[in-house]
């Protein structure tokens, strides 16, 4: 088993809100190895954002505050080290792909100087045409036809897609380690996005960066990703191989997630959503964050009194957060098609 | 770009004409130029009607605009109507005086007034934040003409209790003024006052406007990208969020010109300075309606060009608009 | 409690229905979970939780959020007060406005020089002018003056700007064009230049027709939010809603988008009072606008201009009370802003 470049430990995140202390983030913990993908799946509030963000430093202290936990990027704890070290971490080593590209481009500076902002920040004894070349090249690997007028373009006079596309060049500018794309596809049409997910393809086969993916949207996990972390209220309540976590999944919110997809297979007249809302972050019950809106729980009082913690079924690789998980042996997941008989 | 300035310039035009229109109207028609004359009884009937048919008052408005406009291309405005003065040379004159110091408080209230606001911005809910936004608040309830009371109040009573004379509170010179960095001195030391009177109003409201903008720009996703880029802090602040909330900030001078006139018809009658303004409450309380009509039009003028310009500084800064 | 595994039945629902009036009072955070347990039945019914609920009307709501903005709230009191004793100042006032006190030498009445430009004391709270008039009890009336005018021209203009900038926003197409280009106008020149010409050149000697004229000049703001907020309120769904059941332009303007504005509209007003108390002042000071004998505070700075600037407690005092009025004014304007408009993402100040 190769090293994992990075190795998160018990990471915990707090906001001071007006209405009290929200725990964005409570004590997560998982590895990425090189090369690989890793999706991380959840609903808004889950804390997937917040809990990449806040490796690279990128939660507003003033309400934001890391409360504990440890993130090894190659040997180093990054919520350890100086904002100067940090910051010759971000966008070379450790590189961030934002959900909407409309925003996340300064519309008043070229395309061409930003992405050459990125390249001359790491490496400030570059030249200036060397910077533009690279610029250029970069443009044309993530398929922006032609890279060197669009150069000199601003960003409204790009397309939603190619905006995605210029933002993906420039966090591969500097070729990192580990690429973090927080909701890459979801505010782009939808044709646009498979075009994306191929960019993203691509852009990890050239720099064998290894990715994580977060994302509500299971289709884009099943295209990408290697392995699946699955976030609840701030916790990791399942993760494993992806062809696992889609055919035995062994977590009820896991569970509920496929089952409230529509599929074209099935005939069914309702939609079947999770019942219920997300919990309050600010006051947690006691228990299992998810069972009050849990099938397999029904009201067992060890739901309600003791928080699972997250254990390993069926093999070391695949971990869950549910006392009851072994319920759940022989479900297939709602996804996947059920081999026929005889095949 | 070429096109979006040509485009400005060619709007501005009916504007100007619209603009001239609408004071001659609104002058002619809310003043009885001839008033005063008609109340007079030493001048009969015939008099008056020569008088009136002279100056081309029995015609219909449309006609009388004309003779206006004539008059004031080629005859630089021609005449008051007591007196027979030359406009011109006197608005001319005064012009000079009143952009002098209005120039240097627009120029100084939005270098302070988004300094300001920018490093509050930076340090939201400090007490320099707290005490630049009372001050602002202050600020805005003031009105300009009793600020300038107060700086003068406060600048006599220094004077009479300890014969120090910090700034001159009347006047534009002094009556010996000097040459060169003497007159310099001396005209600054005259026009502090009644700059610092229409400066406050200006700081108060590009500093919260500034503070805002900064605010909002400072939470936007590209000033994300930005900082994840790995830049540094200052250049984050400087390069993005800065440039970006700088903007707006352009088309609030911009409107604001016109209010810098009406502060500076307030400050000038306080302080006693040959300018604009004084030169406008003069002619009113003359009752003289060609004086007030041509003042009107030149400042309409300044204020469109101005807000031209403006308009190009835009386009300047934000390449969005260029192609519109 | 069994062990076997449960699918659940999703016949509920999850989602709440609100009724188009009432305001769900949910904490941010996403509401309490609230342990309902709801005992499984034979048809597999899951747990049922409910979001703890406190139904508030809309005003109630908007007074709540006025409430926290304490500079508002002591605003409030403070401007009632002033304003309550300008109205009153018959009543108050120590002195009436235009007395001058008298002594009796040698059997007659001679003014009483050694209550002359007196420094404020016990008796004369602001000092006396000129002419031994207690600056205190003028500034008094002036304020009663000020309120007068300053109240009139919120009403008159906000009436004007709503009926105008409506239609506009309303109607669109060339008489929006209209209206934008002649508020365009408008800006293009100074605002007190045009007061003055006006106030000179036609008759605005007592606070109603000063009053009037300010608020024939000032209304384009108010015009300007109208429209814009009618503009944006015709697209939405319950406009379209309510014409495809027959209801008339005029019903639709009033029933649905006037009531919808009233937030940004109460703000505007309430800041075109504060602008029209200090249009007021600056007019009388300059001696353009209400003339005496009607009390105004503008008119107290002039003659303390005139008395001597040494004389500052004349020219200090009652300016205080414009600026004290003014700055009431805007916090006022600024809670109700807080209260009326929160999804403007203003930055509190």
């Amino acid at each position: 088993m190769p090293e994992p470049v990075l190795s998160i430990r018990d990471l915990v995140v707090e906001f001071s809100t007006e209405d009290g202390v929200v725990q964005a983030v409570d004590g997560i913990s998982y590895d990425l190895y090189p090369g690989e993908t890793l999706g991380i799946v959840g609903e808004s509030g889950s804390g997937k954002s917040v809990s990449t963000m806040s490796l690279l430093g990128l939660i507003p202290q003033p309400p934001g505050k890391v409360v504990r936990g440890e993130a090894f990027y190659k040997g180093t704890d990054l919520l350890k080290i100086s904002k100067k070290e940090l910051r010759h971490i971000r966008g070379n080593e450790i590189a961030l792909i934002f959900q909407d590209p409309m925003t996340s481009l300064n519309p008043v500076l070229k395309i061409g100087a930003q992405i050459g902002e990125a390249i001359r920040t790491h490496h400030p004894d570059e030249k200036d045409d060397r910077i533009k070349e690279r610029g250029i090249e970069l443009l044309r690997t993530v398929g922006v036809p032609n890279p060197d007028r669009r150069y000199e373009q601003y960003p409204h006079e790009f397309s939603g897609g190619m905006r995605q596309r210029a933002m993906i060049a420039m966090s591969i500018a500097n070729s990192p380690s580990v690429l973090i794309a927080d909701e890459p596809t979801t505010a782009l049409d939808v044709t646009i996005q498979a075009q994306i997910l191929q960019v993203l393809k691509k852009a990890q086969d050239e720099t064998h960066a290894a990715t994580i993916l977060i994302t509500h949207d299971l289709g884009l996990i099943a295209e990408l990703a290697d392995r699946v972390v699955v976030m609840y209220a701030g916790k990791i309540v399942e993760l494993g191989e992806v062809h696992t976590i889609f055919e035995s999944p062994r977590h009820p919110y896991t569970v509920g997630l496929m089952e409230s997809l529509p599929k074209l297979n099935a005939d069914d007249d309702w939609l079947r959503p999770i019942p219920g809302q997300p919990p309050s972050l600010i006051s947690r019950p006691p228990g299992c964050p998810f069972h009050p809106r849990c099938f397999l729980s029904q009201g067992r009082i060890r739901c309600r009194e003791e928080e699972p913690p997250l254990r390993p079924i069926g093999g070391s690789s695949h971990l869950t957060a549910c006392h009851f998980a072994e319920e759940l042996e022989g479900h297939t997941g709602p996804l996947v098609e059920p081999v026929g008989a005889g095949v | 770009m070429l096109t979006y300035i040509i485009r400005r310039v060619l709007y501005s035009i009916p504007v100007l004409v619209a603009t001239s229109f609408l004071i001659f109207t609104f002058v002619s028609i809310s003043g009885d130029p001839l008033g005063r004359l008609r109340a007079n009884p030493n001048i009969t009937q015939q008099q008056f009607h020569s008088i009136e048919h002279s100056k081309n008052l029995d015609r219909p408005i449309v006609v009388r605009y004309g003779y206006w406009v004539k008059d004031a291309v080629t005859n630089q405005f021609g005449t008051t109507l007591f007196g027979q003065r030359k406009i011109w040379p006197d608005l001319r004159r005064v012009m000079g005086h009143t952009l002098q110091f209005v120039l240097t408080a627009i120029i100084l209230s939005v270098i302070i007034g988004v300094s300001i606001g920018v490093y509050s911005a930076l340090r939201q809910y400090s007490a320099f934040d707290y005490a630049t936004t009372t001050i602002s608040f202050v600020g805005f309830a003031t009105p300009v003409f009793w600020l300038a009371l107060m700086l003068q109040v406060v600048v006599v009573n220094i004077f009479l209790k300890w014969h120090v004379r910090v700034f001159y509170t009347s006047g534009l010179s002094s009556p010996f003024p000097g040459h060169g960095i003497h007159w310099f001195i001396d005209r600054v030391q005259h026009l502090a006052l009644p700059v610092i009177a229409l400066c406050i109003l200006g700081v108060a409201g590009y500093s919260r406007y500034m503070r805002a903008s900064m605010l909002e720009v400072l939470n936007s996703d590209f000033v994300r990208t930005a900082r994840a880029k790995g830049l540094i802090e200052r250049r984050v602040i400087m390069k993005h969020a800065f440039r970006n909330a700088l903007i707006p900030l352009i088309t609030l001078v911009a409107l604001d010109f016109g209010a810098i006139f009406a502060g500076a018809i307030v400050t000038e009658t306080i302080f006693t300075l040959d300018g604009m303004g004084f030169y406008f409450i003069n002619a009113l309380q003359a009752s003289d309606p060609y004086p007030v009509m041509a003042w009107l039009m030149v400042v309409a003028t300044m204020v469109i060009v101005f807000n031209l310009i403006a308009d190009i500084l835009y386009g300047v800064f934000d390449p969005r608009i260029r192609y519109d | 409690m069994t062990d076997q595994p449960r699918v659940h039945d999703p016949k509920v629902p999850g989602g709440l229905v609100l009724g188009p009036d009432v305001e769900v009072d949910v904490p941010a955070g996403g509401g309490q979970m609230f342990d309902r347990a709801v005992p499984t039945d034979s048809s597999g019914l899951t747990y049922e939780y409910g979001l703890e609920i406190e139904a508030r009307s809309q005003w109630g709501y908007a007074r709540r959020r006025f409430m926290r903005h304490r500079l508002a709230v002591v605003s409030v009191v403070v401007l009632t007060g002033i304003f309550a004793a300008g109205i009153f100042a018959n009543y108050i006032a120590p002195y009436s406005y235009k007395e001058i006190p008298y002594i009796t030498i040698a059997g007659t009445s001679v003014i009483d020089t050694s209550q002359i430009l007196a420094h404020p004391s016990r008796q004369h709270l602001f000092g006396t002018d000129s002419a031994g008039r207690d600056t205190f009890s003028r500034t008094l009336y002036g304020i009663r003056t000020s309120a007068r005018v300053g109240i009139f021209v919120g009403l008159l203009s906000t009436l004007i700007g709503t009926i105008i900038g409506g239609l506009a926003g309303f109607y669109g197409g060339w008489s929006d064009n209209l209206l934008m280009r002649m508020t365009d106008l408008f800006l293009t020149l100074p605002l007190l230049a045009v007061l003055l010409t006006a106030s000179k050149f036609l008759d605005s000697s007592t606070p109603t027709t000063l009053a009037i004229l300010i608020a024939c000049l000032i209304w384009t703001s108010i015009a300007r939010i109208v429209r814009g907020v009618f503009l944006s309120l015709r697209e939405k769904e319950y406009v379209e809603a309510a014409r495809a059941a027959g209801a008339g332009d005029l019903r639709i303007m009033l029933r649905h988008m006037i009531p919808n504005s009233v937030g940004p509209i109460v703000v505007a007003a309430t800041l075109t009072i504060g602008t029209a108390i200090a249009l007021e002042a600056t007019l009388s000071f300059l001696g353009f606008g209400i003339r005496p004998p009607t009390p105004a505070l503008g008119a107290l700075l002039d003659e303390g201009q005139e008395a001597g600037l040494d004389k500052w407690w004349l020219v200090t005092y009652p300016g205080l009370l414009i600026v004290l009025i003014i700055l009431c004014i805007n916090f006022i304007g600024d809670g109700l802003r807080d209260a009326l408009d929160p999804t403007q993402r203003r930055v509190r100040a």
